[in-house]
């Protein structure tokens, strides 16, 4: 059975479709890509599925349950996380804190055993900064943990970010970009991270430019353009659809033709 | 053992209290260092409010009115000592601050801050056109703590501006103690998160809302706790405590100092209590020097004097 089921997705901005009637459906451990030109809506996609936009109509599900319109820290309290792909970092936090942060509903209690230092607190965040540094050890952050995080670079917050999200031990993760201005060295931990947190069983909602990593560790491709999905499937399957090559062709064209034009 | 910087900041505080009366050229200054110690348990209010959270706030004055009117009423009206009369203004304050800073903290920035603004002027209005109960705009006076004939009883005897500066002192140390342990623990973590991206602490499972709500209501008790100590120390109180003008004041004293620490909003405090005494050599220029040195202060230490000087010396010391 599916973890996730999105079903006919759908949003305009003042009249334009930024996502229309998008439906797929992700299992757990499955590494399922969205793809597709920029401006074709996929952050926009992911807006909707982790309830910061409301969705026009559809629906998402999560594990059987309807989600759709549920406010963003509930869904993180069913298991549901997600990185940014315009980096969304607690700038004035240290990196440790960052990673703590994700841990906010295993370490939240009442606000005055917080104000009193009782032990219950300490227990709760003690616990949670543990966590926290496996974390960073996990994304090869453990030395930078005392640093602000504004002063990392833009490949290291996004691997911070990553350490965030899995913080929250989430049933479905959501990344958007997670490579993204990543060194060939670190997309390729990145590539081998992602691979791993599927085979815990999390299921992964993938975005990624990075044609060579998408398809080293899909197991399943969705295509959206303008909006629409114009074609899903195995990887090998879907680079070989004349749609797909032609919304990227086309796309490309519509580049090389601005350049020409400027 | 490696003492924490909340060691340090109660360390610094409490040598401050002991120390600073040595330094003293008249007993007027218990005067003023009480008057620093009361601003300054606001500003830590403010401090967690606008600093943790993120959340401005131009009309907490409301809060201190509410704290210093429950001194001067609740014991002519519901027959209580003074001093349970401002525990009742601090709970009385947490009611309002729920209710206010429910439909408000949905607002963003300036937004918030006019909102804000208009609940102090609300409350400003009250007192001062509420003759009949409040006494209006030439005040009301207020019953004696009577602390300091206990103490006096127990042997320990202090002139009222000694009790003064010690109590609020030690309130003050107090208040900054609880709001050091929350700048470390989950629910400050939670705050600072919510202050550097509201999207990404949502998504982490942060409650916005209700954390917001939460930072609102214990610096509106802050607020009333310092207005109260106002009230109890001058044993009078005019309806000014709540004047747009303290409210101001509050989040200028935070800012001068450094709005994200504890020990920067004590130290704004000490800045915008003291300077206008000390600027008096000035004369009728005093207020001119005032803003010049806040507009000096904001341009070459955006983050506040004691955050900037702590960076400072912290860089150079590696
Ligand atoms: N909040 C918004 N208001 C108005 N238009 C929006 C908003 N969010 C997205 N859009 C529009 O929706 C469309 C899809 O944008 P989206 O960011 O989802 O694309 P994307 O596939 O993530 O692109 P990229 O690969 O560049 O990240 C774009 O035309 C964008 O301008
Ligand atoms: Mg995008």
């Amino acid at each position: 059975m599916s973890l996730l089921s999105i079903e006919g997705l759908s949003i305009e901005f003042g009249g334009v479709r930024a996502v229309h009637d998008v439906s797929f459906n992700l299992k757990a451990g499955e590494i399922v890509s969205v793809i597709g030109p920029n401006g074709a809506g996929k952050t926009t996609l992911f807006n909707m599925i982790s309830g910061i936009y409301l969705p026009g109509s559809g629906k998402v599900m999560l594990d059987g349950e309807d989600v759709t319109g549920v406010a963003p820290h509930l869904l993180a309290r069913r298991g549901l996380s997600r990185t940014f792909q315009n980096l969304q970092i607690f700038q004035q936090m240290t990196v440790l804190e960052n990673a703590i942060a994700g841990y906010h509903l295993k370490e939240g209690g009442h606000v005055l055993a917080d104000m009193l230092n009782l032990p219950s607190s300490r227990k709760r965040a003690k616990a949670a900064t543990e966590g926290a540094h496996a974390l960073l050890e996990r994304v090869g952050l453990s030395r930078a943990a005392e640093q602000e995080a504004g002063n990392l670079s833009y490949g290291a917050l996004k691997r911070l970010e990553i350490a965030r999200a899995l913080a929250l031990s989430p049933r479905v993760l959501l990344l958007d970009e997670p490579a993204a201005g990543c060194n060939a060295v670190e997309t390729e931990e990145i590539d081998n991270l992602i691979a791993e947190v599927a085979r815990e069983g999390v299921a992964i909602l993938l975005v990624e430019h990075d044609m060579k990593l998408v398809m080293r560790i899909s197991n399943h491709l969705v295509v959206l353009d303008h909006g629409e999905k114009i074609a899903e499937g195995d990887p090998a399957t879907v680079s070989q659809n004349p749609d797909v090559i032609a919304a990227y062709l086309g796309t490309q064209a519509e580049e090389e033709a601005s350049h020409a034009h400027s | 053992m490696r003492i924490s910087s909340k060691q340090i900041t109660l360390l610094v505080l409490l040598a401050l209290i002991a120390v600073a009366p040595f330094f003293f050229p008249s007993s007027f200054y218990y005067r003023v260092g009480a008057l620093v110690f009361i601003n300054g348990l606001a500003v830590v209010g403010i401090v967690i409010l606008t600093g943790y959270a993120g959340q401005i706030s131009l009309g907490h004055a409301g809060f201190a009115g509410i704290g210093a009117y429950a001194c001067a009423l609740a014991p002519a009206h519901l027959g209580i000592h003074v001093g349970l009369a401002a525990i009742l203004g601090a709970l009385i304050s947490a009611v309002i601050a729920y209710l206010v800073g429910r439909p408000i903290l949905r607002l963003h920035g300036y937004y918030l801050g006019v909102a804000s603004l208009g609940f102090g002027i609300l409350v400003a209005m009250v007192l001062s056109n509420e003759g009949q109960l409040t006494g209006g705009p030439d005040g009301i006076a207020v019953n004696d703590l009577g602390l300091r004939s206990v103490l006096n009883d127990m042997g320990l005897s202090l002139t009222n501006s000694e009790f003064w500066y010690a109590f609020s002192g030690l309130t003050l140390v107090v208040g900054a103690w609880l709001a050091l342990n929350l700048y470390n623990s989950p629910t400050g973590r939670a705050w600072r998160a919510l202050h550097g991206s509201e999207v990404a602490a949502r998504t982490v499972g942060v409650d916005v809302a209700r954390l917001k709500l939460q930072a609102f209501v214990i610096s509106a008790v802050y607020a009333s706790i310092a207005g109260s100590l106002l009230a109890l120390q001058n044993r009078f109180i005019t309806p000014e405590v709540a004047g747009f003008m303290h409210s101001i004041e509050m989040v200028t004293m935070a800012v001068l100092g450094g709005v994200g620490s504890v020990l920067g909003a004590i130290f704004g405090a000490i800045i915008l209590t003291v300077l206008p005494q000390a600027l008096t050599v000035f004369a009728e220029h005093e207020m001119m020097v005032l803003g010049l040195v806040m507009m000096l202060v904001m341009i070459f230490m955006r983050e506040g004097v004691v955050p900037t000087l702590l960076r400072f010396f912290r860089g150079r010391g590696e």
